[in-house]
């Protein structure tokens, strides 16, 4: 009588928890942030390299083109969190940097596709937090260079 | 005695005919809250439908009947824990309502930083004297609930007093002694300088029973002016509390972990002491007499409830010891202590589970377990066991410095109380070969 259990801890979250895809770091990254949930121990790091392009718009206007050119997470937690992260990689690779800022809170939950206990929401919230923080301090940097 | 009879006991609490995720429910999670039975709800209904008044203040029949029944409420809560085997005249002077056990100890840390207390406790009259001064320290232990740490660390910032750690045992290899106190190195840490010992008779992750009787001996001869407080937010829960031969100066607890609403706690304290303490709130029913100038405090133990109070909860509370004292706290203790041997054993079959506190049954442990399954985090843990329709608590316990002490991030943890059944330890054992199989 387990197929409740087994419900929530489907066999593709448990398939990126044990072999997480895109794990480890990458050396001289431009976007880099860790964080953890200090509630239940949670800790997941991010690094980014970009692939930077100048374009032109339609307008000929002069536009810097960002992209999310390699990215790899490590960290240690819940599988909700582990696994997250993990799917967040596949999904914001190859993404222009613009684009993952716009992404919203459930286009990263939908990944899992269960329903979530409150409390496991900020579990699998995780990585995402921590992209949006290194992006946000990227950009800082990168406007105090310019 | 009649036998201890479970189901009967189990029909009493409604809740526990709650369906969780299409599962009969089994509630594990004892030491965060208890379950409530139907009498204890009852007699707050009781009282909104027939007797709801302000208290202290009207003259008529209703406030007269709210006022009797919630000083009544204090009595029972005196007798509860033997308070009035202390001073049998003035039990209800001893015996302060407050919201919880953190409001209790938030209560002595801030009326304890500006009182002065002869304690009366030694010969020399200099020596027994309880002044907060630079330089003096408070002892808890490394286990302690925030609730007996927080208030203590920030009232040692604010004083510049030291706040000492009594050690626990750590050796993990020790079946009987893992996360026991160890009273040796305690002994010694009791100086002239300890003013205040704050220890937990219970332990609410560890599922260790301390020794207070002997801890507080050693508080009084070691320096006759220290005051000695217990956290019995899980012992009086669970077992048979006499404040009088523990001899605690005070001790305080919560109403909802032993079957009483959320919301109505208490502190007992001992009469003289409470009488040279400055009160905690100001307000209305807290005093005798106002001028634009002063006032004059009330008598105990209204000197410390300032403003109304939580009346229905604390007639609630009176019905709850009602209820436990008709089974019998030794009847409890003696269930739990059974169900928690029989958890341990079963426990045993698995080799890839930690237990953080006592591996072997003795007098030195209680019905909570706290464990981690190699390499799965509590959290999923308790996920998979919600699956289940079991209640248990995964995380920290409200306890992050142990938890560090452990070097674990959380630990799953279930707790036992009077409902709880054999069967139920069963299911948590088929509950933890799920987690392990998903996890494989
Ligand atoms: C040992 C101990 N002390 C204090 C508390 C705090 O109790 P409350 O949250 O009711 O104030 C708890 C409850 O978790 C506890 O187990």
């Amino acid at each position: 009588m387990e197929f409740f259990a087994e419900d929530m801890y489907r066999e593709n979250i448990m398939d990126h928890f044990k072999n997480p895809r895109n794990h480890g770091i990458i050396k001289n990254p431009d976007i880099g942030f860790a964080d953890n949930n200090p509630l239940c121990g949670d800790e997941i790091g991010i690094t980014v390299k970009l692939k930077t392009e100048k374009i032109k718009d339609k307008n000929g206007n002069e536009e810097i083109k960002e992209e999310i050119a390699e990215i790899k997470f490590n960290g240690k937690g819940c599988a909700i969190s582990q696994a997250s992260t993990s799917m967040l990689t596949e999904q914001v690779m190859g993404m222009k940097l613009k684009d993952v800022k716009k992404m919203k809170n459930n286009d990263v939950i939908k990944n899992l596709g269960i329903p979530l206990q409150p409390i496991r929401v900020k579990c699998a919230l995780l990585g995402f937090k921590v992209l949006e923080a290194g992006i946000f301090l990227y950009e800082g940097k990168n406007k105090a260079i310019k | 005695m009649i036998a201890y009879n479970v189901n009967k006991i189990r029909e009493d609490f409604p809740i526990l005919n709650v369906k969780v995720h299409g599962k009969p429910l089994i509630y594990l999670d004892n030491a965060a809250t208890s379950q409530k039975p139907k009498q204890v709800i009852q007699a707050e209904k009781d009282y909104y439908e027939t007797i709801n008044a302000n208290i202290h203040r009207g003259v008529h029949k209703l406030s007269e009947d709210a006022t009797a029944g919630y000083e009544e409420a204090h009595e029972k809560a005196a007798d509860f824990i033997g308070a009035d085997n202390l001073d049998e005249d003035s039990n209800i002077e001893q015996i302060i309502f407050t919201r919880n056990t953190t409001e209790s100890l938030n209560l002595l840390a801030y009326s304890l930083s500006n009182s002065k207390i002869d304690t009366g406790g030694g010969n020399n009259k200099a020596d027994t004297i309880f002044e907060l001064k630079e330089g003096d320290d408070i002892l808890i232990t490394q286990a302690e609930h925030h609730a007996n740490l927080v208030p203590w660390q920030q009232l040692a910032k604010k004083l510049k007093l030291k706040l000492k750690f009594a050690k626990i045992s750590l050796d993990s290899n020790d079946d009987e002694d893992f996360g026991t106190l160890d009273v040796q190195q305690f002994n010694e840490l009791v100086t002239k300088k300890t003013k205040i010992v704050a220890v937990a008779q219970m332990g609410n992750v560890l599922g260790t029973i301390n020794d207070a009787r002997e801890i507080g001996k050693i508080v009084h001869e070691n320096n006759p002016s220290a005051l000695f407080i217990v956290d019995g937010a899980q012992s009086v829960a669970h077992s048979k509390v006499d404040v009088a031969k523990l001899g605690c100066d005070f001790f305080a607890f919560s109403g909802h972990k032993m079957l009483a609403p959320t919301g109505i706690g208490v502190l007992f304290g001992k009469k003289n002491l409470l009488e040279q303490m400055k009160p905690f709130m100001y307000g209305g029913d807290m005093i005798r007499k106002v001028t634009f100038e002063d006032t004059l405090y009330n008598d105990l133990p209204w000197k410390f409830e300032a403003g109304t109070p939580n009346i229905a909860g604390g007639i609630a509370l009176g019905s709850a010891i009602d209820y436990l004292q008709k089974i019998g706290m030794e009847n409890i203790f003696a269930h739990e202590q059974e169900l928690t041997r029989y958890a341990l054993k079963r426990l045993e079959e698995f080799e890839d589970i930690t237990i953080y506190g006592p591996r072997k049954m003795s007098e030195k442990r209680t019905g909570i377990i706290s464990f981690n399954i190699d390499g799965i985090h509590a959290h999923d843990v308790a996920s998979i066991f919600d699956q289940h329709g079991i209640a248990i608590r995964g995380g920290h316990h409200c306890a992050m410095p142990l938890m560090s002490l452990l070097n674990v991030a959380g630990t799953a943890r279930i707790s036992f109380y009077l409902y709880n059944k054999k069967e139920e330890v069963d299911k948590v054992v088929d509950a933890i070969k799920s987690v392990k199989k998903i996890f494989a």
